[in-house]
């Protein structure tokens, strides 16, 4: 292991830095050290400052109070180009590109090689791109619009940018909750070779194996403070959630046995041309079933499919007995079906809006009368799902953008749950959510089934399908290619069939 | 995320990639529209294309060229200019005040130029530092504008009686049928084209208007860069205002009003999206001579001339239109190639 030399100078650092955002005080007083050749962890609940953290040390925050040092000097960073020049570059939760641009563009906007008369030198642009990609070992098109990649791939073209400027500090905000197996491992084998190369990286994940795995250090905020930096190396991950939650944690994955009854969804045969083909299965109610699979296997499609949002081209859906017209999601929504999509920013919530009015997105009908709304009844029905959610919130009418990742996915969850659903389809319900919230929602979710509905549960987060599904169907490449009960699934048999290792399993 | 069908057509460098292809369409087919609709006019009217003919047709397209160029860099950044209009009322006359009274043509055009920036400086700082939104911002100037210009011009009126000959003619003539002012405006088009593509500024354009937020956290200095696009704008609206003087030597108190929804018009119908971020100014240019030249085509065909806006309003939809289903029918094949690579990498 490599333990910095006590006399070394941290590459990046933080001293005592606070910042409020009105009246929430989101660091207090807090110090962090970046050292050349270390991969440094932040471990913390959301809410507990990492983003304004990160931020700070990213020139888009400026402290209140403290200094940021730069190889032990003081520096201020006016704008996030500061903080780029002096070589630190950070790669957001949100990939953060240009969907218009190629993928080289996004790769160099404002740095972009230049020839004679100040002009941009497009071939090199596109050749230094193809070099990055070739030296991260991935096929990218660099002419590609960054418009319509995965997730994984965008996060590939930030880290191809970080490369680009030989970054001495690389910062990264939960680089891989939304990246499956091979491809964390691909992104770790980049991380490792630029560590060695003598890069600082300070790391943020949700996943406490991936900290342990990665990372040589961890420092530990809760609520803005500092709690605690210390080595990896001799400690356990139940020591680390004790400093993160402050308490003793009960069981994460608290799933009940609850009793199967009837069919409550049934897919037969759909097909989406170029998607995802042939997908048959069965939900019934009482039941939590985990679908599985690598990202862009078609997961998600199927479920957009089901609820509506996408057509299919061929095949069938049933709720309850009865077929579900394609492409309508408020006759999927009136047969008893929720979704909560993968992307709750973009997709489950209206982030210009207050948590009251997310909430009743889904019963404006029910809350109206006449087509008038009753505010009252608006009112009592959020305060009612919010508080069974236990959302943490200081008013219903604050903008649901001010809550913290994990309070914003208990919104998402009570907009549909208020709407009593006999299907609940959960796309990455506990993505980029603390590991407090992480365990509520699985509760609620076992809660829920014990109740009679209907859970399909898709997930890349394997110890949480394993932990919570009954049953797990695992996709590939757009088609269902096993489905594992819950006493044989393990990690390698969902993987297995994950990677297409297997045949059909079922 | 497959319904979101956006429009795709993106400002890549030349690579021969298939939204390039889109994109080279997009120009293409208003080019084809044009040459159609301008032999089409021919065939009926063989006086049409005359020497003449021609002239007019890029002298009417010049104005607006010069105005939807500016318009479209705004448009780029994910904004909007609707003071153009009155922009180009009060530099017009304030060239034409200062020639009346003995100044120097080329003078008078710079002067139109410095004070049509100075406006879209206004502009620029009320929606970069401000933060209001440009619709509301431009909407306010373009009546601001107007007003001064009524209260300065009042019943005043500058005629081609009161200019000197040598700008008036300027204004009309050329080489045979290329008019001086053609030429002024295709070097415009061809340099602001030149900077959208080649400089890094003109990159950071394109990175802004498709993603504002990203544009911050890549180290793009989003404010200077509007108020670069704005005053950009503004200065073309003053050329564009100086050229109508030299053009039609007769500018009230009403020149140019209203003419921000045309230029608009030409923006999107060139294939500039709304929400910025994509598209090419050489489009914007066709989209304006194809604006233009409708007004001279239906006169030609015997149509009447009522028939203008309607037609004008329809294109605008087509364009809209096109773009649609060309952005479903890209979505479409992304999706299969995405699929097709998934199963060469792992099949």
């Amino acid at each position: 292991m490599t333990h910095p030399a006590p006399d070394q100078v941290p590459v990046l650092a933080l001293e005592g830095v606070s910042k409020s955002f009105g009246a929430v005080r989101a660091l207090r007083g807090v110090s962090l050290q970046l050292f050349a050749g270390e991969a440094h962890a932040l471990a913390g609940e959301n809410g507990a400052g990492k983003s304004t953290l990160i931020k700070a040390l990213a020139g888009v925050h400026r402290p209140d109070e403290g200094t940021v040092l730069l190889d032990g000097e003081p520096v201020v960073f006016h704008g996030p180009a500061d903080a780029r020049d002096a070589g630190v570059a950070v790669i957001y939760q949100e990939p953060t590109l240009f969907p218009d641009l190629s993928v080289a563009e996004n790769i160099f906007m404002g740095r972009q090689p230049r020839r004679s008369l100040g002009r941009v030198d497009h071939r090199s642009v596109r050749a230094a791109a193809a070099e990055l990609f070739r030296r991260l070992g991935v096929d990218l098109d660099p002419d590609q619009p960054a418009r319509g990649l995965s997730i994984a791939d965008q996060q590939l073209v930030e880290i191809a940018k970080a490369l680009s400027f030989d970054a001495r500090v690389l910062i990264m905000d939960e680089p891989t909750a939304a990246l499956t197996g091979s491809e964390v491992a691909r992104l770790f084998g980049v991380v490792r070779s630029l560590r060695e190369e003598g890069a600082a990286v300070l790391f943020i994940s949700h996943r406490l194996e991936e900290v342990f795995a990665l990372c040589q250090r961890v420092t530990t905020l809760r609520d803005g403070a500092w709690i605690a930096s210390e080595p990896v190396e001799g400690l356990g991950e139940d020591d680390l959630i004790r400093r993160m939650v402050g308490r003793d944690l009960d069981e994460l994955y608290p799933k009940l046995p609850a009793e199967v009854g009837a069919v409550a969804l049934s897919v037969r045969r759909l097909t989406r041309e170029g998607v995802f083909t042939d997908v048959s299965f069965e939900v019934r109610s009482g039941e939590i079933v985990g679908l599985a699979g690598l990202v862009g296997a078609g997961r998600s499609e199927v479920a957009r499919a089901v609820f509506g949002v996408d057509r299919w081209d061929g095949g069938e859906v049933q709720v309850g007995g009865k077929p579900l017209k394609p492409g309508a999601p408020s006759l999927a929504m009136a047969a008893g079906l929720a979704l909560v999509p993968e992307d709750r920013r973009a997709q489950g919530l209206v982030m210009g809006m207050s948590i009251e009015r997310n909430i009743n997105l889904t019963g404006l009908r029910a809350t109206s009368r006449a087509g008038v709304m009753n505010r009252g009844g608006e009112r009592s029905r959020a305060v009612d799902w919010a508080v069974r959610l236990q959302v943490k919130y200081a008013r219903l009418a604050d903008l649901v953008g001010t809550l913290s990742g994990g309070n914003q996915q208990k919104v998402v969850l009570a907009k549909w749950l208020a709407t009593s659903p006999s299907v609940l389809i959960v796309d990455e319900p506990t993505r980029g959510i603390d590991v407090g919230t992480k365990a509520e929602v699985h509760r609620l979710l076992s809660q829920l089934a014990g109740e009679g509905v209907a859970v399909l549960m898709i997930s890349s987060d394997l110890p949480e399908i394993l932990g919570m599904a009954d049953r797990v169907l695992v996709m590939h490449e757009g088609r269902i290619a096993a489905e594992i009960p819950r006493a044989e699934a393990t990690e390698q048999s969902v993987m297995a069939a994950a990677t297409g290792v297997t045949g059909r399993a079922a | 995320m497959t319904t979101t069908a956006e429009p795709v057509r993106v400002a890549v460098p030349p690579s021969g990639g298939l939204l390039d292809r889109v994109l080279k369409m997009r120009e293409l087919a208003i080019l084809a529209v044009l040459v159609l609709m301008l032999a089409a006019t021919q065939i009926d009217n063989s006086a049409f294309l005359s020497q003449q003919g021609i002239k007019d047709l890029l002298l009417n397209a010049t104005i607006l060229v010069l105005v939807a160029v500016g318009e479209a860099m705004v448009v780029i950044t994910r904004n909007v200019d609707l003071s153009v209009g009155s922009v180009l009322g009060i530099t017009a006359f304030a060239a034409g005040d200062f020639l009346q009274g003995g100044g120097n043509p080329l003078l008078a055009v710079v002067l139109a130029v410095a004070l049509g920036a100075a406006f879209g400086a206004l502009n620029g700082l009320l929606v970069s530092i401000g933060q209001v939104p440009a619709l509301v911002v431009t909407l306010g100037t373009l009546y601001i504008i107007r007003g001064v210009d009524s209260i300065w011009v009042g019943s005043r009126e500058i005629t081609a009686s009161v200019l000197p000959s040598g700008f008036v003619d300027f204004g009309h003539n050329g080489l045979s049928a290329l008019p001086y002012l053609a030429v002024l405006a295709a070097v415009v088009l061809v340099a602001v084209a030149y900077f959208l593509r080649n400089y890094r500024s003109g990159r950071e354009f394109y990175a802004l208007g498709s993603s504002p937020e990203a544009a911050g956290l890549a180290g793009v200095p989003v404010r200077k860069r509007i108020l670069a696009a704005y005053i950009a704008c503004g200065a073309l609206a003053g050329l564009a205002g100086a050229l109508y003087l030299a053009r039609f030597g007769n500018v009230d108190s009403g020149t140019g009003s209203g003419y921000e929804l045309t230029v608009v018009s030409a923006v999107v119908v060139g294939g500039v999206a709304f929400t910025g971020g994509s598209g090419s100014v050489y489009g914007v240019a066709l989209g304006a001579l194809l604006l233009t030249s409708i007004n001279s085509v239906l006169p030609s065909i015997g149509v009447s001339s009522v028939w203008v806006q309607a037609i004008d309003g329809i294109l605008l939809l087509l364009a809209i239109a096109v773009d649609r289903v060309l952005a479903l029918r890209v979505t479409g094949v992304l999706r299969k190639r995405a699929a097709e690579t998934r199963s060469a990498r792992h099949g």
